[in-house]
């Protein structure tokens, strides 16, 4: 799709980013000392610090990734909603308050609090930094996402501009100026939703007509044109489309859909998209050299509805029941994609038509990576509980969120915190489902990038609400990044070179030391944020989660419920954990795809979600080394 | 108390992961206002966190000994 940055949503932005990085600057002048710059004195109040979990958690991954998942797949991104918020529950439950009684800063400190050891330091500041990085790629993604639409910059260039900010963010201010930051976003990102969601309801249903697709429906063999000729494809690459030459010699594709009505079955041919690119490296859409501004040819924008219940065009404002049960009997218009190589130089991508039922729509198991568990294969399955485990063990190991629990006084200002952070979260991921469904029926989407869901759908609404939703959710990808970077910057700084390589520093050098962490971890995420460029943001946060879990959580649990646990055990289960996850993601097909560029490959390991192997893992590594190396007399452990 | 919350979530929620997992079929069926088991159970997920969170704070507090209930330090 083209995108034509508007001035008006480009002022918005801009002020609103403006105002925000102005209050981060204003609240976090006085954060000179290390006490101030990680933990924000222990002095934010349970409400901030709740809203501002809020704001931590909810975003690019939550807002693009999922919306965008159900926008193109259905139910199944709301998948993720309901693990993300599930975890919520271990960190209330299981880790928060002992957590808090624990430690000091970081991660690290809470689980060292017990064994004064360097080797506990070093292995949990390094699985802090790689948590941290892996969270930060979709951060990035997103923030690439959002700056593409609205100012027209390509995804390099939003990807640079979130580094840099966060970086300076980060540099000026730290875990003061962050938190409100947090608060004030996550506070207008839960806003600007339900606002979404009303106007999604208001607006209801209706069945698109081809000037607004900009698509030809035909019904066949009839209804084709006499001035068109059909190509009599020889070659199997295209056997499943039918291809014309139109009147203006234009190639145009089309798959035929066969619909089975009252009156007997139907058949029709529905025109698909393409794009391709021939040997000089010209890019061609639908047949024509693709343009640069609004008008030109380009992709069309997809996401529509072809049947509602009862053959009414409209359906008028629904209730927020009705919604489903209306797509319940609907048919969508969902998007399948085909790469054709002709010769050596000439590829074609084909985006075509799948008419689907809303019955279809609204269940699980439609999205390709979540298609296993309709299948017979167990290794799908697996595939599926390793995620949902991932998701549930993960929240509560993440380290920039363990990080929020020291912002505040004390145990109960934490539990507080949590309830409402699980509150504003909860009701979010219920208006994720709404909008994703409302970005699939929008006629905005962009066919090529289910990350852009989100923004479009605000877009389809008003420019004005688009350039607001853009803003909020860039200020948020912000906001996260900023804790990351600096739970990045806290691990190096006291556990690697404070504690383990004991290089003494003073409160002003400690952090100085932590902002230049900060830059160089900033930097690296700028580059991982552009080389991932085309994978769905909440995928890949999926990763991240299992990386946390399998190094993070063993240790964790058993710190705080284990006298038995001992050092060794600790430090083995965080390294064999860490390791085990971030290999197998390295090795899974995904990754050989998408990012390392060998197309088909089936990976070396036999599914790409390692949580259900490396989280067992990490805890029988604890609990093995552990009894191995426990002390002859019992009480030194405790 | 907190451990035996965790242990009724993980129970839904395993129920929820076990039934998509093992019987999709399940969750296509429609039996409230024309609304599938996977959006009702979904839902009912996210509500009953908050629910249990809810009790859980309110549970707490009564444990607290009276006096150290200062919540806002703003």
């Amino acid at each position: 799709m083209i995108y034509e940055p508007s001035v008006s949503a480009a002022v918005i932005f801009f002020v609103f980013v403006g105002i925000t990085l102005g209050i981060s600057f204003w609240l976090g002048r006085k954060a000179t000392d290390s006490k101030g710059y990680f933990a924000a004195h222990g002095q934010i109040p349970w409400f901030v610090n709740g809203v501002a979990f809020a704001g931590d958690y909810l975003s690019a991954a939550s807002f693009l990734g999922i919306c965008g998942m159900i926008a193109f797949y259905g139910y199944d991104g709301f998948l993720y909603s309901i693990g993300y918020l599930a975890g919520w529950i271990v960190a209330l439950f299981v880790i928060a308050e002992p957590m808090k009684r624990l430690g000091k800063f970081t991660f690290a400190d809470a689980l060292d609090a017990k064994f004064q050891s360097p080797g506990i330091k070093l292995a949990a500041g390094i699985s802090t930094l790689a948590v941290s990085v892996f969270y930060l790629i979709p951060q990035m993604v997103g923030a690439g996402v959002l700056v593409q639409p609205l100012l027209g910059f390509p995804h390099w260039a939003g990807v640079v501009i979130v580094g840099v900010t966060v970086i300076m963010i980060v540099v000026t201010a730290g875990m003061v100026s962050t938190t409100w930051v947090q608060f004030i976003k996550g506070t207008l990102l839960v806003i600007f939703s339900a606002i979404l969601t009303v106007m999604i309801l208001n607006r209801g249903f209706s069945v698109a007509t081809e000037e607004q697709t900009g698509l030809r429906t035909i019904a066949f063999p009839d209804g084709v044109p006499e001035d068109w000729t059909r190509f009599v494809d020889q070659e199997d690459k295209w056997s499943n489309f039918i291809r014309f030459k139109d009147e203006s010699n234009r190639i145009r594709i089309f798959t035929q859909f066969d619909r089975d009505t009252d009156k007997g079955r139907e058949t029709w041919l529905l025109e698909a998209q393409y794009t391709s690119t021939d040997k000089d490296g010209t890019v061609f859409v639908n047949g024509e050299p693709k343009g640069k501004k609004k008008g030109e040819p380009e992709l069309h924008p997809v996401g529509h509805i072809s049947k509602l219940p009862g053959g009414v065009d409209e359906t008028g404002p629904l209730g927020p029941l009705s919604f489903f049960s209306t797509l319940q009997e609907s048919e969508v218009v969902l998007w399948g994609s085909e790469k054709i190589k002709e010769g050596d130089d000439q590829t074609t991508t084909v985006y075509f038509q799948k008419p689907t039922l809303g019955s279809q729509v609204l269940r699980p198991g439609e999205h390709p990576k979540f298609k296993g568990i309709r299948g017979k294969d167990f290794i799908g399955k697996l595939n599926f509980l390793s995620l949902m485990l991932a998701l549930f063990c993960g929240t509560a190991s993440l380290p920039h969120i363990l990080i929020r629990y020291y912002t505040v006084k004390d145990a109960a200002a934490a539990r507080k915190s949590t309830i409402v952070g699980i509150g504003s979260i909860g009701f979010f991921y219920v208006l994720t489902l709404y909008m994703g469904l409302g970005a699939m029926t929008s006629g905005g989407m962009d066919v090529t990038n289910s990350n852009m869901a989100a923004p479009l759908l605000a877009r389809s609404m008003s420019e004005l609400l688009f350039a607001a939703i853009s803003a909020i959710a860039f200020t948020t990808v912000l906001g996260t990044v900023s804790g990351l970077i600096l739970a990045s910057a806290g691990a190096v700084t006291h556990d690697l070179m404070s504690s383990y390589l004991k290089i003494e520093m003073d409160d002003h050098e400690k952090v100085r030391v932590a902002k230049l962490s900060s830059v160089v971890v900033g930097a690296i995420a700028i580059g991982l944020g552009i080389l991932f460029e085309g994978m769905n943001v909440s995928y890949l946060v999926g990763w991240a989660f299992s990386v946390a879990a399998s190094a993070n959580l063993p240790s964790l649990i058993m710190i705080l419920f284990w006298k038995g646990a001992t050092k060794e055990g600790v430090i083995t289960a965080v390294v064999v954990g860490m390791i085990s996850s971030l290999g197998w993601i390295l090795c899974s097909a995904e990754t050989m795809n998408s990012v390392f560029g060998f197309t088909g490959h089936a990976g070396f390991v036999p599914f790409g979600q390692p949580g259900i192997v490396t989280i067992p893992l990490g805890f029988i590594t604890l609990v093995v080394v552990s009894l191995l190396t426990r002390k002859p007399e019992p009480e030194a452990a405790a | 108390m907190g451990l035996v919350l965790f242990a009724v979530y993980l129970v839904l929620y395993g129920g929820f992961v076990l039934i998509n997992t093992f019987s999709p079929e399940t969750m296509e069926a429609t039996p409230i206002a024309g609304i599938n088991v996977a959006i009702l159970y979904g839902f009912g997920l996210i509500i009953a966190a908050f629910i249990m969170a809810l009790l859980y704070g309110v549970l707490c507090d009564s444990n607290d000994e009276p006096g150290s209930s200062k919540e806002d330090d703003q």
